[in-house]
């Protein structure tokens, strides 16, 4: 005690060494108690991209992309997610955004693949090529694609050895069809509630 | 008095009503073809149960409920299944949807009903059942099937039963006449819904510009606990979430239900729906729907079956083309122009609106948005318009979801107001839709996903296990390879070897087997006669191989030579054993035959070896000289005995070769001598 009476220095030393050994400790705990697991960018990158699987951006699927946007990679190698897709990784980033680069295809209609069933020779390799599964058949059995789980990826097309998969475009029906923007210059939109203020006054 | 409540906003556009009031409910007719959408519901559309070119009866189930929330259709007349194809329907997109297209035969021929019910002694699966069956979907406007409405969870209590006779919307009558002409079924038709969900209270909420209806209703519910209520008019107080609000001071929780506030809202013509389906079996195949605008010259209203298509009401009013640009569905403010007059009226169809230009004319261009606030002001669900309108506009979807977008009831009253008459309602329904499309398509994404790396982790444990029976395998052969050198055996791993020990076992085989003289005969025959066959072949190898004038005649006739020797060995061994002296075959077995031919043959050669060049070239000259004998012996012993050609040509040629042989010899042995 007495020596550290006389010597304040000594005492002040103690007190920032101990500091930084306890805050040490709890830092040090807090790393192992807290560490986490992967890299969350690529979760949330992941969660942006289309997960068409189509692979048209070089990487063998959506995960790989993610994965190679987070170390540092272009966003802009993605056509099925389109300037919409580019736009929301922008955000995500806080990165310039980038036209899409037409090196890795352009943004299409979405299609499905549907095979023509009488052409099918039963061989098995849309299957092994179908990223998700999305194609039932046997070997020497007639394929089909399941329509709700096709990507439209294009990934069977080529392996075809008779070319009987069509890429056939989604129409709109009345499920998917939605109300387009106004037109601030045509101002011949079917909504009418703006009409009868007009028509009070009128009546006014 | 019932102490009433109010909703934040609201407008009182101009009513229109008395136009369509003024002449009772018309009977709208048969037209000849009917088109019924299989989607005239919220939900999944119903499944066609009958076939093209079928004969159906009024009232005949023709698609029935897919699901808990859909709705079957019937057949609102009698006829033929003409078709089951594509066609427009009234929507703001004028797409086309499976139809079923009716051709009616104008007998209106009611199939046989289901049996009236006495709900009073129903369970109320029964009557959910019921109304299910008979395809009713809310006739307000939305189309909510009533049946997944009213199937409440029975730990749900209803505390209040609304019965929305409000009809805001300026124009449409419909509810408001049915009010009028038939209160007693729709108070029928309340107290079947009261049996059914035991609420503990029950209103009718009527606007107070509807006193006919107001009365009637009162008369009709005297002496029941329903509550007749109105309220002042307000545009939107139809809007279920509006008319709680009046009539209970609740407000209904963003995103939530009614429901989760104990309160359930029926329209008055879903309850009239009720009691036709449960007192008279009837299936929903009519409703009223007004006809009015200034382009009908006698509007009103209608009881027109569904599946009508719009041309043909519109011409029961006196309709004029030439004075109508744009037809309406709905009402002005909630409504929507109908890509084409062809249409059919649905289940949801509550009013054609039918106005001259001038009446309701296209909306000035938009201008810029002021910042008047006006359209906060009047918006019943208390947003903010003008907020949401520039993120709308920017298509932050995030942000107007925070500003609570999805509260939105798309009444149009901001739109309405605006001074700049910017369609603010339009920018809502547009983004409210991509949102949910939006939705939609990250759940889809999300599915892909998950499929994605179901197939990669399968992929990665076939490889996983392939690699896994590899290191296996390669294991257990290093494992044997161990074993193997450990114990010092060659062991199966070794063909040759192998081989070796089977033809020795089987030799061991023979030898054992071959103890009885006339097996041990009947063996040495065999053998004179393979080295016989061999000697044969061997020959005429030799024949041709010196015709040819081959390299191989040399080791080809040493091999003649040797099979002669086994052969001479094999015959007197055979000539041994035929005497009977056993001992003899047994001390000197066939099998040693050849041996003992190489035993001599080496000996021989040995022997040779020792003599000196000359000696040796005598011997083998001798030798010859005694091989020539012996051939030119068998030559004539073959003759004799009419031997086979070959074996003669065969002695012959050898005879000739021996002959060479001796000159050669005799010409080598002076030069042997000389060293």
């Amino acid at each position: 005690m007495e020596l550290i009476s006389q010597y304040p220095l000594i005492s002040s030393l103690l007190a920032l060494a101990s500091l930084g050994l306890v805050f040490g400790a709890i830092l040090g705990f807090a790393a192992v108690r807290f560490k986490a697991e992967g890299n969350p960018i690529v979760d949330q990158i992941n969660d942006l991209l289309p997960q068409t699987q189509c692979g048209q951006c070089g990487y063998p699927g959506c995960r790989p992309y993610a994965e190679a946007i987070a170390g540092g990679d272009l966003i802009n190698k993605c056509p099925p997610g389109g300037e919409a897709g580019i736009q929301a990784l922008a955000d995500l980033l806080d990165q310039e955004v980038l036209p899409l680069d037409e090196e890795h295809g352009e943004e299409k209609v979405k299609a499905i693949a549907f095979i023509r069933e009488d052409e099918c020779i039963g061989c098995t390799k849309c299957i092994q090529a179908c990223p998700v599964d999305a194609i039932l058949g046997a070997a020497k059995q007639m394929h089909t694609v399941i329509s709700s789980e096709c990507t439209g990826c294009d990934l069977c097309l080529d392996p075809c050895p008779v070319d009987c998969i069509d890429m056939i475009p989604e129409e709109e029906t009345l499920q998917s069809w939605h109300w387009p923007l106004p037109d601030p210059v045509d101002s011949s939109a079917s909504i009418i509630a703006t009409d009868v203020r007009n028509a009070q006054h009128r009546a006014a | 008095m019932r102490k009433l409540f109010t909703f934040h906003g609201g407008i009182h556009p101009p009513e229109n009503k008395s136009q369509s009031l003024a002449q009772p409910i018309r009977e709208a007719g048969i037209p000849s073809h009917l088109i019924l959408p299989l989607s005239q519901h919220i939900g999944a559309p119903a499944k066609p149960v009958v076939t093209v070119g079928e004969r159906v009866l009024k009232g005949q189930l023709l698609a029935s409920a897919r699901g808990t929330v859909s709705a079957a259709v019937h057949a609102p007349t009698s006829g033929v299944v003409e078709a089951i194809e594509d066609r427009q329907i009234a929507h703001p997109s004028g797409l086309t949807t499976m139809c079923i297209v009716l051709a009616s035969d104008g007998k209106d021929e009611w199939i046989t009903l289901a049996p009236t019910l006495n709900y009073l002694e129903c369970q109320p699966e029964e009557i959910v059942a019921r109304i299910q069956a008979a395809g009713i979907a809310g006739m307000g406007g939305a189309g909510f099937p009533t049946a997944a409405k009213v199937n409440t969870p029975p730990e749900r209590k209803v505390e209040t039963l609304i019965i929305n006779g409000t009809e805001c919307e300026p124009y449409i009558t419909a509810d408001d006449i049915l009010m009028q002409e038939r209160p007693q079924q729709i108070i029928a038709g309340v107290k079947i819904l009261q049996h059914l969900l035991q609420p503990g209270e029950t209103l009718i909420g009527i606007e107070d510009n509807k006193p006919e209806a107001i009365a009637a209703l009162q008369t009709a519910a005297e002496g029941s606990d329903i509550e007749v209520v109105s309220f002042p008019t307000k545009y939107p107080s139809g809007g279920e979430k509006q008319l709680i609000e009046i009539l209970t001071g609740k407000q209904v929780p963003s995103g939530g239900l009614p429901l989760d506030i104990g309160v359930i809202c029926q329209n008055i013509g879903s309850v009239v729906a009720v009691e036709d389906a449960i007192t008279l079996g009837q299936p929903l195949i009519s409703r009223i729907t007004t006809v009015t605008g200034e382009a009908v010259t006698s509007p009103g209203n209608f009881q027109v079956l569904l599946g009508t298509p719009m041309r043909f009401l519109l011409e029961q009013a006196g309709y004029l083309t030439e004075k109508n640009e744009r037809l309406v569905m709905g009402g002005p403010m909630m409504g929507f122009a109908v890509p084409d007059l062809d249409v059919p009226i649905v289940k949801t169809t509550n009013c054609l609106l039918a106005p001259t230009p001038s009446e309701l004319p296209n909306p000035a261009p938009a201008q810029a948005c002021i910042r008047c606030g006006l359209c906060e002001q009047a918006c019943p669900a208390s947003l903010l318009p003008q907020q949401m309108f520039w993120f709308a506009q920017g298509k932050e979807f995030e942000k107007l979801e925070q500003h609570n977008l999805f509260d939105c009831i798309e009444c149009g009253a901001c739109s309405w107001v605006c001074p700049s008459n910017i369609p603010l309602v339009q920018y809502y329904r547009a983004s409210k839709s991509e949102i949910l499309f939006a939705r939609q398509e990250h759940k889809k994404a999300e599915q892909s996903r998950i499929r994605f790396e179901a197939r990669q982790q399968r992929l990665e444990r076939g490889e996983a296990e392939k690699a896994a029976k590899r290191a296996a395998r390669k294991q257990a052969a290093e494992q044997r390879a161990r074993d193997t050198s450990a114990t010092g055996q060659t062991g199966e791993d070794d063909p040759v070897q192998a081989a070796i020990d089977r033809a020795k076992a089987k030799k061991a085989a023979q030898q054992a087997a071959g103890s009885s003289s006339e097996s041990e005969k009947q063996r040495l025959e065999d053998n004179v006669a393979s080295i016989r066959q061999r000697l044969e072949k061997a020959n005429q190898k030799l024949t041709q191989a010196e015709a040819e004038n081959s390299e191989h005649v040399d080791a080809l006739r040493s091999g003649v030579d040797k099979t002669r020797a086994k052969l001479e060995a094999a015959e007197q061994a055979l000539a041994a054993l035929s005497p009977g002296d056993k001992d003899k075959v047994e001390a000197e077995p066939p099998v040693d035959a050849a041996a003992a031919a190489i035993a001599k043959a080496m000996a021989a050669r040995t022997a040779k070896a020792e003599l000196d060049p000359a000696e040796q070239a005598k011997e083998k000259l001798r030798a010859l000289e005694l091989r020539l004998q012996k051939t030119r012996d068998r030559l004539t012993q073959s003759r004799s005995e009419d031997a086979d050609e070959k074996v003669i040509e065969a002695l012959e040629a050898s005879i000739h070769r021996l002959q060479d042989k001796i000159t050669t010899a005799k010409a080598d042995l002076p030069t042997a001598e000389a060293d």
